[in-house]
């Protein structure tokens, strides 16, 4: 009964928030309610029984990309209003493609498919069980390929977000190094007979 | 207790909601960029549900994935906006439609 609530609680606010992320006339406002979807599904990853999950999702997507979305909003003088012109000029066919795929996807979650009956329910995972040191176990093992290459995805967009966003100063004056270190007495003293 | 379809019902209006925004803010990249967010969003939430109901933690591995996915989706996508803000002044889809070097 609580957790009913609870679910309830996650999943209205979570919506809720989505909604405002796509309406809301200032972008700062946007990013604002992702945060708050983004604490909501935090929750009901609480709810499913994954802690790690719902606890990565606050620090990494909160922490960290939800901030640098906002670092990016604010850096960038933009005159958002502006933005906003023909806001609801695709909404008769955006909204007729999304109905269907929300109707659609409704009916095949509740066609029974995916009932008690099909899968019954196991209820919560006993209280002394670890769900990050599950998680490391499989993770390490069964799909240490796929984490190499997760990691390996994030270097790149690492390397290539500074490469983007890098911008050398022309005046500025630089050191060569190879210059400096390759360099021959011959070149620099030069020995005059008197 | 919740069943499952109820988990998949939240996941679906997440995800319609993130459709929907990207027809109605197509001008704003930003806002495109959170509105894929969401759908990513709502994919984790399907995968957490049933990883819970399967008894299969797998499920939350490939969220794991995911969340790297988009977060390095996020990082190159901001930097490119950045880049493109500094020649153009301007961040409108309609201006991102030269691509000459």
């Amino acid at each position: 009964m609580v957790e009913a609530g609870f679910f309830y609680l996650f999943a209205g606010l979570a919506v809720i928030a989505g909604l405002g992320v796509v309406l809301s006339r200032n972008t700062v406002h946007s990013v604002m309610f992702l945060i708050l979807c983004f604490f909501n599904a935090a929750g009901l990853f609480f709810l499913l029984d994954a802690e790690f999950i719902g606890i990565i999702l606050i620090l990494i997507y909160v922490g960290a990309v939800m901030v640098l979305f906002m670092f990016v909003v604010m850096m960038l003088e933009v005159n958002f209003a502006r933005l906003r012109e023909g806001f609801l000029r695709y909404l008769p066919a955006g909204g007729m493609i999304v109905l269907v795929l929300f109707i659609e996807i409704i009916a095949a979650a509740s066609s029974g498919q995916f009932s008690p009956e099909g899968s019954p329910n196991p209820g919560h995972m006993a209280q002394q069980v670890n769900n990050t040191a599950e998680i490391g176990k499989i993770l390490y093992t069964r799909y240490l390929l796929g984490f190499e290459v997760a990691a390996v995805i994030l270097l790149v967009a690492l390397v290539g977000a500074v490469v983007l966003t890098l911008r050398a100063r022309k005046d500025a004056r630089y050191q060569n190094i190879s210059r400096q270190v390759n360099v021959h007495p011959e070149d620099r003293l030069r020995k005059v007979k008197m | 207790m919740v069943p499952l379809s109820s988990y998949l019902a939240v996941a679906a209006c997440l995800f319609s909601v993130g459709v929907v925004g990207l027809f109605l803010n197509r001008k704003n990249v930003i806002i495109i960029l959170m509105c894929i967010e969401l759908i990513l969003l709502a994919v984790n939430i399907n995968f957490a549900a049933f990883s819970h109901f399967l008894r299969d933690i797998g499920g939350q591995v490939f969220i794991f994935f995911v969340l790297t996915v988009a977060a390095s989706e996020v990082a190159v996508g901001l930097a490119i906006l950045v880049a493109f803000y500094r020649n153009r002044r301007s961040i409108e889809t309609e201006d991102i439609n030269t691509l000459q070097g």
